[in-house]
């Protein structure tokens, strides 16, 4: 503990040789070692099957690994440890109660720690007004697009002001130019609220875009390939997706990403 | 004369559910008030409707208390059938143990027929009313509690994971996810219960045959056809169609109240 007080920020995510094998012997992931340094932006990037969202469900604790450990905050991650830390979940659906008005689904997670209600509504109003939805506090999901509902299940996520923000492609059933938009409102959120977020996509562009690092992984068997950092200063502008530098960082994703595909064949040849 | 913002009167959804059906109503009714008189069939075999309505106005008097007694029933195990499904929908999912111990005994007294058990029930319950109630409540039972495990077992699996990440109690699951996802197959099943229960009371009555003062629809038919009174008959039928309709109308309205606002079942023909 001394020696990271002495130099490097604070983990907020270890990931040490954990490995999900379900009963069946079917292989989600190979064992992954990865450290989440406080305040970082990490992408798992991998195409359908690489575990990147078995992953992140191990760092929430919704399913606990096979062999190896998860730590939160030097907390073994799991969803009945209750700690000072405090994380929020984002689906790649919405997951909003369709009956529940948008105020009372962001509220959920205040209700269910029996916040005061005078207390509970005031966050409630701060995170509607943080995802730019304050005038629809009224209304049901159904009376929203897919974009507003995905910054319902948002604003649900920060009303907690958690630490910790793991999200499951949450922008992945969004139209390209919604999904551009929510992606930096993100980014700002994420710099305002100095959080960590852990932000699973398929898309190359949506990582390099939003990331301070990416993780590769690939598919069959599940597993971590490459971890690229994305040197690029923040704010991040729409100026930088047609830059040469985020060409440069696609590319070398996706040579990454062909390599592993390749592996994967020959393997299976 | 509607004017031009709105649609034309027969246009309308709402106008068409009703004109559409009564339309068909009058051409079926002119078709037999025609056959009858033009065949000169005798009213016992078959009354016109006219007759029917008649036979309606002037028997009114023991009909509208059959009525009376068939609607008792009928609501009586309704409510009674209802009450224990929701208990033992709620039991079945505390634990498949239970279910899957339970569930083909409830299979069972779905598929006995309830002409053959109700003998029985009516010889061990002295009370007529009490006896037929039952058997009216054992055919209603069965879509109530298939409907409602099925409600409460149709959770958003991510939104139950939410539930559980933020530790919410069993009885804040049960209360803020599980009934509410329930609603809508819960009422679902009430309105397939509400036209058994009817049914289940006629049949009741038919078995138990019980006349004097208690006597339902059920044993008007049964003694208008000893008696051969065949308008008796068809009046009796037509308060029974009736009551069917009315029963499911009462839920569907009730459906859409409570539900109207979110679900998309019924939201969507608005």
């Amino acid at each position: 503990m001394m020696r990271d007080d002495a130099g490097a920020a604070a983990a907020a995510v270890e990931v040490l040789s954990a490995e999900k094998t379900y009963p069946d012997g079917t292989r989600a992931l190979q064992p992954v070692d990865l450290r989440i340094e406080e305040g970082e932006f990490v992408t798992l990037l991998g195409p359908s099957g690489c575990g990147k969202s078995t992953l992140l469900k191990m760092i929430a604790g919704l399913l606990a690994p096979s062999d190896g450990r998860v730590l939160r905050w030097r907390q073994p991650a799991s969803l009945t440890e209750s700690s000072a830390h405090r994380l929020a979940f984002v689906f790649q659906a919405p997951t909003l109660m369709p009956w529940a008005s948008v105020q009372a689904n962001v509220r959920l997670p205040l209700d269910l720690a029996g916040v005061a209600r005078a207390e509970a509504d005031a966050r409630v109003v701060d995170a509607l007004a943080l995802v730019g939805l304050a005038r629809f506090a009224d209304r049901l999901p159904r009376a929203l697009s897919g974009g507003m509902q995905m910054r319902v299940s948002i604003a649900r996520g920060l009303v907690t002001q958690p630490q910790l923000l793991l999200m499951d492609e949450p922008f992945g059933a969004l139209d390209e130019i919604t999904r551009h938009k929510l992606d930096a409102d993100l980014l700002a959120l994420w710099a305002a609220k100095k959080l960590t977020v852990v932000f699973v996509t398929h898309s190359i562009h949506e990582a390099v875009f939003l990331s301070t690092r990416v993780v590769m992984m690939a598919a069959r068997p599940g597993r971590v390939v490459e971890t690229f950092h994305i040197d690029e200063p923040y704010p991040r502008s729409a100026d930088f997706m047609v830059s040469p530098q985020f060409s440069r960082y696609a590319r070398q994703l996706q040579d990454s990403l062909l390599r592993a595909s390749s592996d994967t064949t020959e393997a299976g040849a | 004369m509607a004017g031009p913002a709105a649609l034309p009167l027969l246009r309308r959804p709402r106008v068409q559910r009703i004109v559409y059906p009564g339309l068909v109503a009058i051409v079926l009714i002119a078709v037999w008030q025609g056959l009858v008189t033009g065949l000169a069939l005798p009213p016992y075999l078959v009354p016109s409707p006219w007759l029917m309505l008649k036979t309606l106005i002037t028997d009114w008097a023991p009909l509208g208390a059959a009525l009376l007694v068939t609607l008792e029933i009928t609501v009586l195990a309704f409510v009674a059938a209802t009450v224990i499904g929701v208990l033992i929908s709620f039991l079945f999912v505390q634990s498949r143990l239970i279910e899957t111990a339970l569930f083909p005994y409830a299979v069972l007294l779905q598929v006995t027929p309830i002409v053959a058990v109700a003998p029985l029930i009516i010889i061990w319950v002295k009370d007529p009313t009490a006896s037929m109630v039952i058997c009216a409540a054992l055919v209603a039972l069965f879509p109530i509690i298939s409907n409602t495990t099925l409600g409460l077992r149709s959770i958003d699996p991510d939104l139950q994971s939410y539930f559980r990440m933020n530790r919410a109690t069993r009885w804040q699951t049960l209360v803020r996810l599980r009934i509410p996802s329930a609603l809508p197959y819960f009422f679902g099943g009430l309105r397939i219960s509400s036209g058994l229960a009817l049914i289940g009371a006629v049949v009741a009555e038919f078995v138990a045959g019980t006349g004097g003062t208690g006597a339902g629809l059920a044993y008007q038919i049964l003694q208008a056809g000893f008696r051969l009174n065949i308008p008796r008959m068809f009046a009796a039928l037509l308060l029974i169609s009736l009551t069917g309709v009315a029963l499911f109308a009462a839920m569907a309205w009730l459906t859409t109240r409570a539900l109207g606002a979110w679900h998309a079942s019924e939201s969507s023909h608005e």
